[in-house]
């Protein structure tokens, strides 16, 4: 059994949406300090707004301005906030129905404690310093002592701002450590010692490389470990013209496809060491180590004659 | 409509984490378990269909490598939902339906100990208005918990009793992340303490389905699904009423739960609170047995947990300990989506 591997491993996705005239009203409104809502056919008024009624799916265009201030529905106290939320000291999360809406908006309260919060209790919006368009335009909702008064009636608004925002970027951060399992651990390992490491299928022998652990024909567990390659053949290949970012390689260069002695599956590597219009089907390869890398940098020709087309059909 | 069964159902144990396997070599093992009770191959299966997210695992496509253990090639029919696998199950019982299959092996798994899957889940919420806020499953849990207390529907003593009640039931299931006596703990977001919180591990499953005659020849009880349907509400969750589930009542109707008792529910509520809710939708009284797995608050393997349900009400149908089953499972934040089955044994069957 090999010591299983991890590692981190960061996902980051910061997504360029685009927002339609409801949204972009609504987002827009935030940046002005004002708060739209949508009328619906049958007279409610939603906040936040949405382009289709939830009910009927009638199209909605119609905008209203509520109020800032309004009434907690439910609230939920977060006594560890997490990475990335509004506030970094413990707050609640409340729906917030804001005086002349129907429905409620989630957001975030800053109060001293659970204490503090009840359902029912008035708030009113913290507006950010800077504002952008964004459902944070809202700092937060603070308690607010109030009551629930003349401005609670929704006014029209034709939604048309100077500059309105038309797109949002949503930034997201995930953090996960990757471990490969048990298989992949022990390619992994081998490989440090420059080996390359394959598992055998105890039901129709074939060697796979890199192994994942189960036999894509049988669908059992591939445990044999068996020694592969170094050398191989290239049974296919492809010339890349494009110059990848961040990576540090002169185009043309050519990808290819090479069956290690010994194995039943293609894995796939760079070819170095020859001009790149004179690889070909059938040519004999070996890796090419780099110093403190666990993979071969690359793969280049052994001098070998090619190998013989029936030797390697099975596996193009 | 055609008669069709679950007639095998497998599941891992339930681990915090499972640093050592891989997703397919995890998933492994209950595959080979359904395809020996039923003896069928790969071959013999006429459609295959999974339930799991990219989102997990933190890499696209990672369904792509669990195919592996299904034995994929020579070429399979094949399908998959990037959510619960209880949604692939309906998917392959629609699939029998069009008369295109008689059987079918129904996958799903979940490994959540990569990544913080309280942060994992904010992906999953509208882009606009609410994942920019990050709230976490817990906080829109709590609210929804929130909303309960105050309606008068339950009380946090209440919450525990649920979550307890679970544990203990689920000291009979081997399988089980957690049971016996758990402590109520500390809040993590107020009203919901770690107790009525599941917890939060890897672990997969897998069923078999099959129609008429040949659930009969592959299974000597077969747990035929004599109903079953899905909902979902409205993504914004200040237009929904938290303390009812409209869809999975409207569900549950469709799929027959009303037409005669059940004595068996097994319901996929990840938090205490949202036992509550599903008790109201479907009317469930004390005389029903609910969760006698321990249900998700003892195992909560993400995009299987769902799954689980259907199976674990399947397999006290095989076993003789129930008639007529309830099975639900649920997805998206505070009971967003809705799946409902009634499986019910040979006997009962007009």
């Amino acid at each position: 059994m090999p010591d299983i591997l991890s590692a981190p491993l960061v996902v980051e996705f910061p997504f360029t949406r685009s927002l339609g005239p409801v949204q972009s009203a609504f987002l827009t409104g935030l940046r002005e300090r004002t708060v739209l809502g949508v009328r619906t056919g049958d007279g409610k008024v939603l906040v936040p707004p949405v382009e289709y009624d939830p009910v009927t799916a009638e199209e909605l265009h119609e905008l209203v301005e509520v109020a800032a201030t309004g009434t907690v529905t439910t609230w939920a106290w977060n006594p560890h906030p997490r990475r990335d939320q509004p506030l970094d000291t413990p707050f609640a999360w409340v729906l917030v129905r804001l005086d002349g809406a129907d429905t409620a908006l989630l957001h975030v309260l800053d109060a001293s404690g659970p204490e503090a919060v009840s359902t029912g209790m008035r708030v009113r919006v913290r507006w950010a310093q800077d504002r952008t368009g964004v459902i944070t335009d809202i700092a937060c909702f603070e308690p607010y002592g109030s009551e629930p008064g003349e401005s609670g009636e929704p006014a029209p608004h034709d939604g048309e701002f100077t500059e309105p925002v038309t797109g949002i970027v949503t930034p997201a951060r995930l953090d996960y450590t990757y471990t490969p399992g048990r298989a992949q651990s022990s390619y992994l390992e081998a490989l440090e010692d420059r080996r390359v490491v394959g598992e055998r299928c105890p039901s129709c022998r074939k060697v796979y490389v890199p192994p994942r652990g189960a036999c894509p024909t049988c669908g059992v567990a591939t445990d044999e470990r068996v020694e592969v390659g170094p050398r191989g053949t290239v049974t296919t290949y492809c010339v890349v013209n494009i110059k990848a970012k961040n990576l540090d390689i002169e185009v043309p260069y050519v990808y290819a496809h090479i069956a290690l002695d010994g194995a039943d599956l293609a894995l796939h590597a760079r070819i170095g060491g020859i001009p790149y219009d004179q690889v070909r089907m059938g040519l004999r390869v070996e890796p090419v180590w780099t110093e403190g890398s666990r993979h071969p940098d690359h793969y280049r020709p052994t001098g070998e004659p090619d190998a013989d087309y029936d030797a390697y059909k099975e596996l193009v | 409509m055609r008669d069709v069964a679950i007639v095998a159902f497998a599941q891992t144990d339930h681990l915090r984490r499972t640093d050592e396997l891989s997703e397919v070599e995890m998933l492994m093992p209950v595959l080979h378990e359904v395809l020996d009770a039923t003896g069928l191959r790969t071959s013999g299966i006429d459609f295959t269909c999974s339930g799991s997210s990219d989102y997990l695992a933190g890499r696209a496509f990672s369904f792509t490598m669990a195919l592996d253990g299904v034995g994929a090639h020579p070429p399979i029919s094949e399908s998959h939902v990037e959510m619960d696998g209880a949604w692939a199950l309906y998917e392959a019982w629609v699939k029998i339906q069009t008369g295109e299959a008689d059987t079918a092996l129904v996958y799903a798994y979940g490994k959540s100990s990569p990544g913080q899957v309280r942060d994992v889940l904010t992906r999953q919420l509208d882009p606009y208005y609410t994942a920019p806020l990050w709230p976490d499953s817990v906080a829109l849990a709590a609210l929804q918990a929130q909303a309960l207390i105050d309606a008068g529907d339950t009380d946090e003593s209440a919450l525990t009793a649920i979550a307890t009640r679970s544990r203990q039931a689920a000291s009979g299931n081997p399988h089980a992340q957690l049971s016996g006596d758990v402590p109520a703990g500390d809040y993590l977001v107020r009203p919901l303490r770690t107790g009525d919180c599941p917890p939060i591990g890897d672990g997969a499953a897998a069923v078999i389905l099959a129609a008429g005659d040949t659930a009969r020849a592959l299974c000597a009880r077969p747990a035929w699904i004599r109903g079953i349907d899905h909902r979902i509400e409205a993504h914004g969750l200040g237009v929904r009423e938290l303390t009812e589930s409209p869809s999975t009542r409207l569900a549950a109707e469709r799929a027959g739960v009303f037409e005669r008792p059940v004595d068996t529910a097994e319901l996929h509520a990840p938090f205490s609170s949202q036992e509550v809710v599903l008790r109201k939708a479907l009317g469930l009284g004390d005389e029903v047995s609910v969760n006698p797995s321990g249900g998700a608050l003892a195992a909560n393997p993400l995009m299987a947990a769902g799954l689980i349900r259907l199976g674990e009400a399947a397999a006290r149908i095989h076993r003789g300990e129930s008639e007529r089953a309830v099975a639900h499972a649920t997805s998206g934040p505070c009971l967003q989506q809705n799946l409902v089955a009634v499986l019910e044994g040979e006997s009962t069957h007009a």
